[in-house]
Order: C-alpha cells, then structure tokens, then sequence
C-alpha cells in the first residue's frame, strides 16, 4: 500500500513504513520545512511507528535538511518509535560523518538490512 | 548581473538578492554554471553547492534575519585553477570563532549550527570580513 505526496512516495512494507524522496531533486528545490513537517505529520500519526527514509534519490545536502532529520528523530523517538536511513550515497554519507551525524542516526546500507534490523 | 573588472585578467560577477531563498536558488545556479563551465569536477561542483548554500542561509537567516527588505550580494570569479566567492549580508555581523562546534558529543542533537563547520570541510579556504558580514570561500580545481 503506498501513497504519494509533496514528492514523498510512502508505503507500508512488513510494518515499515518506509518513505522514498521520489525526486532527486526534492531536497534541493522543495522547502525543507514542507518536507519536514509532512514527514514529522507522519511520525505522529502512528505510535511505536518504524519509519525508514530511503536516500536512493538523494544527491544534495544541507544542514537544513539534517536539521530536519534530527528534529524527526526526536519526533519518533517521543513516540517510541524507531528511525532509520538508508540507501545513502557515499558522497552523501560523507556528510553525516563530516559531522558525526553517522553516530546519531542508524543509518543501513540497503532498505533490506534496515527493515531486519527492526 | 554587473561585471566588476578585479584586475586585468579576471573579473568577478556580482548578484544581488533580497534575502529569500528561492531567489538564492538562482544564485547558486550561476556559480554552479561558471564552474561546470571550468571543467571543475563533480566533486567539487558538489562541494561548492554545499558551502555555498549554507553561506547564502546563513546570510538570509541570521544576517538579515529573514528580512525581505534586505539583500544578499554575492560575487564570485571563476578561473580554470580556483573558484572564489564571497556572499555578504546586510547584518552587524558576528565572531566566528565564537560558534560553538557542532561535533562535540553535547551538541550533536541540536537541530543549528553546522553550517560554518560544513563551509570549513568542504572549501579550501574560508574567511570572514572583520564585521563578520561578509564570507570568502575558495576551492580549488583538483582535476
């Protein structure tokens, strides 16, 4: 089952709920604050929620949009759920390490590792 | 989009904004293009694009905090050996030196402040006016 808004596909795979940017684009010319607030609007909707943002499509990084991941992560956290990234470019990962963000978020290499892990 | 001659053999582009970050789209677009226009690699394009977007925030949200009536102007030259650009905001400025590191175990979740730590990593060379409104980035071509 998956639906697509603000360039978000969403779907529901084993109890994951997993969120692709489905534009390689989105990150660079959508307003983060939208991207954020849907995704935050999604981790409230769902206690104990597994959410799982899959980077396959994403080329471009800010600050800004690692100030919105952790701002998601506490967002699931307060609902006792569980975040986790994957599918990340390495050129993109060298940003989370850059800025040891690497050590904050659990980041997988592959959609299928992080759903495991769960 | 003003030329200012720098000296006899390059020149430097100038681009004014109002402080709205779709219009700094643009601005990144043109450097970006200058640079692809260079042959700078991939790499460096990426690098750049990151540093310069969190310069032009950084102007927009603390400089002339989130004032449209307020610009950015950004100037940048372009050489097939280094890119250097320099954003400016219409702010008083700030020290920073005094930015607290974002990498230290206390802050690492805090939602701000990795914008000059990400400038430093990813330029050669970063420098600040002594107002401290006004960034020079450089990066150099690696083929």
């Amino acid at each position: 089952m998956s639906e697509q808004a603000s360039h978000l596909e969403v779907s529901r795979e084993g109890g994951v709920t997993v969120v692709r940017f489905a534009d390689r684009k989105i990150l660079d010319e959508i307003p983060i604050a939208e991207i954020g607030e849907h995704l935050t609007n999604l981790a409230g909707s769902e206690p104990r929620i597994k959410m799982l943002l899959d980077f396959e499509n994403v080329e471009h990084l800010s600050s800004a949009v690692l100030s919105m991941l952790i701002n998601l992560n506490k967002r699931v956290g307060e609902q006792r759920g569980k975040l986790k990234l994957a599918n990340i470019k390495p050129q993109i990962y060298e940003v989370f390490k850059i800025t040891r963000l690497n050590e904050l978020f659990d980041i997988h290499d592959t959609t299928a590792s992080a759903k495991k892990s769960y | 989009m003003a030329r200012l001659p720098l000296d006899q053999d390059s020149q430097a582009i100038e681009l004014v904004i109002p402080s709205q970050l779709p219009a700094a789209k643009k601005l990144e677009r043109a450097v970006l293009a200058e640079l692809e226009g260079q042959r700078f690699p991939e790499v460096c394009r990426f690098a750049t694009k990151l540093a310069l977007e969190e310069a032009i925030t950084n102007a927009i949200k603390h400089g002339n905090r989130n004032d449209p009536d307020k610009h950015i102007t950004l100037r940048f030259r372009v050489t097939p050996q280094e890119a250097e650009i320099w954003v400016a905001d219409e702010g008083e400025g700030f020290d920073p030196n005094r930015v607290p590191d974002p990498t230290l175990d206390e802050n690492l979740n805090k939602p701000n402040g990795r914008g000059i730590m990400l400038m430093r990593a990813y330029m050669d060379k970063v420098g600040y006016n002594q107002t401290g409104n006004e960034v020079r980035l450089i990066k150099f071509n690696r083929r």
